[in-house]
């Protein structure tokens, strides 16, 4: 599969243009400046009343994206009690919604990896369960990669028989998981190769109790890989992993503190 | 292509380049200094690659040969391969007649293009290399540069190197074809002078650049330079080294940076978890840290991390 001309492509349809719009309805001071903050505010959350930028959102990557396939991210909204969901965005992008975390019983902290496409503010947008948004940022430099694949072959013969395979473990002590899960996660903006992405995942304990769930959109890196936090010596023996993509190809596997291959 | 463009107009635009530097003349200031009989040095900036230091940051050797000068790496740009000529013809009226490419990444064969209708020498595996990723390391290129790039084009070398016994201009060479910090890694010892010239397989108090790496093979390659008797050793980045503290400074690192990913990995840890490790104080030290460690955790991390973690399914 060709993958760099899917990011040559995203790289010419997104121009940053200053959009005119309406203003939102709670106006805030953007502390990244982007200049597309309130666009996003109105688009992608729903134009709330109830918002402001709260640096108890922390949102942490590298300065500087040295494969911009596989940019990482860690969010941590521990320091913020009763979320129900939090949406990760970048403000430059032909998409910009990455995922939203749904913690339920999980912290409200997630590591994942997405594709940035050029030099961007990135949000982590944290709805409360009684209706207020709070919002973190970071900012992302993409120059030193940008929309340019680094040196790395991205194409594979075997990602058929991998589809769907999926490596991680738990670490109950430390309250950790993680995984990974193999799929080419195609954004559908390159000629002639569809969408092709996971849309969830969720994490179930033995007794069938939901933990946590993950909606992943095209950004989201090829192979997702996520960390999940819960408070230590909370976790079962065992996580399930359930999910599906816009295929209808079913994701299953089985997080464990096995260390066996 | 559009891409570079895109970019170089950004960069006019002010838009993304500082503009005290985006202003100032590109002009690259290299000073040969002769490091044994007729053969000199130009040392690179162990820092990475900036609109400040244009990309001058790898070393260059200049030896005499029988026609002119023979040139090891070519550095990262055309401006900097006319610089180049310019100094050589300083050292000898003849100016560069061969080049030689240590391995294929654009810091050290992008000035060939000043040299295009010369003999430019180096491993098949690079040759390869240099043209399937020659265009995506322009466009980073141009990004990182922006117009200190002006005008640079892809020239991949011409002429196949094997290993042994070699003469290139009337110079006798020992050709070591390794690897491991690319595909096809050239070291060369200068039978004259007892010159060891490793290419990027050793990095000296400058910290060890992994984009392209095989870490148990650059492992192996150090190995096989170990058991050359050198009198002095010139690495890809940093100072000339006379006491052998180079391959296994870079041995260290390698072995370090490897350990610290497979225990991060087995603990569960992702890369922005990793990149805010502190280093060791002796690493810390090194040019182009953390920067380049930060670097190094987006090439190698995910693969590490997929060999450490059990399968779940
Ligand atoms: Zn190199």
């Amino acid at each position: 599969m060709l993958r760099r001309p899917l990011i040559y492509l995203a790289c010419l349809v997104w121009a940053p243009v200053a959009l005119a719009l309406e203003d939102p309805k709670t106006q805030l001071k953007d502390p990244m400046k982007s200049g597309m903050w309130d666009y996003h505010q109105i688009e992608l959350l729903g134009d709330p009343e109830n918002i402001r930028f709260d640096d108890r959102v922390i949102v942490r990557g590298p300065e500087s994206a040295e494969d911009s396939l596989n940019v990482p991210l860690l969010v941590d909204a521990s320091g913020i009690k009763n979320v129900k969901r939090i949406i990760v965005s970048a403000d430059y992008g032909p998409i910009p919604h990455i995922l939203t975390y749904y913690p339920e019983k999980a912290e409200p902290k997630i590591g994942l990896r997405f594709k940035i496409d050029q030099a961007t503010a990135i949000r982590a947008s944290v709805e409360t369960h009684d209706g207020q948004w709070l919002i973190g940022s970071t900012y992302i430099d993409a120059a030193g990669g940008g929309c340019t694949a680094p040196a790395h072959a991205y194409a594979s013969d075997d990602w058929e028989e991998k589809l769907g395979e999926i490596h991680g473990r738990l670490w109950a002590a430390s309250g950790r998981a993680r995984v990974i899960v193999d799929h080419p996660m195609d954004t559908g903006l390159s000629d002639g190769i569809p969408v092709f992405i996971i849309q969830n995942l969720s994490f179930e304990s033995d007794e069938g109790d939901l933990m946590a769930r993950v909606e992943l959109y095209e950004p989201v890196n090829e192979d997702p890989a996520f960390s999940l936090y819960f408070e230590p010596g909370t976790l079962g023996g065992t996580l399930h992993v359930k999910g599906r993509d816009n295929n209808g190809n079913r994701i299953n596997g089985v997080l464990s503190e096995s260390e066996t291959h | 292509m559009i891409t570079r463009r895109y970019a170089l107009g950004l960069l006019g635009a002010g838009a993304l380049a500082p503009r005290a530097f985006a202003q100032a003349r590109h002009v690259y200031d290299l000073t040969p200094v002769q490091i044994a009989d007729g053969m000199w040095m130009i040392e690179g900036s162990t820092d990475y690659f900036s609109m400040q230091n244009g990309g001058a940051i790898v070393n260059i050797v200049l030896m005499k040969g029988d026609s002119g000068l023979i040139l090891l790496d070519s550095g990262p740009s055309l401006r900097y391969g006319e610089a180049l000529t310019t100094v050589a013809r300083q050292l000898d009226l003849r100016g560069v007649t061969s080049v030689v490419n240590t391995h294929h990444h654009p810091d050290h064969f992008f000035g060939n293009q000043a040299f295009a209708d010369r003999p430019i020498y180096a491993l098949g595996e690079t040759l390869a290399a240099a043209k399937a990723e020659g265009e995506s390391f322009a466009d980073a290129m141009y990004r990182l540069l922006g117009d200190w790039m002006r005008g640079t084009e892809v020239v991949p070398p011409t002429q196949v190197i094997d290993g042994g016994n070699v003469m290139i201009d009337g110079r006798a060479f020992h050709a070591l074809p390794l690897g491991g910090h690319t595909a096809g890694d050239l070291a060369l010892v200068d039978q004259k002078t007892g010159t060891l010239l490793t290419g990027d397989l050793v990095f000296y108090d400058r910290a060890p650049a992994t984009p392209s790496a095989d870490l148990t093979r650059w492992q192996q390659s150090l190995n096989e330079l170990e058991k050359v008797e050198a009198a002095q050793l010139v690495p890809g980045h940093g100072p000339v080294d006379k006491t052998r503290a180079a391959i296994p400074q870079t041995r260290g690192y390698l072995t370090w940076l490897e350990d610290t990913l497979r225990t991060a990995a087995r603990n569960g840890l992702d890369m922005v978890e990793i990149m805010e490790t502190p280093l060791p104080a002796e690493y810390a030290a090194m040019g182009a840290e953390p920067g380049e460690f930060h670097r190094s955790v987006a090439h190698l991390f995910p693969g590490i991390e997929l060999q450490e973690l059990p399968r779940a399914n």
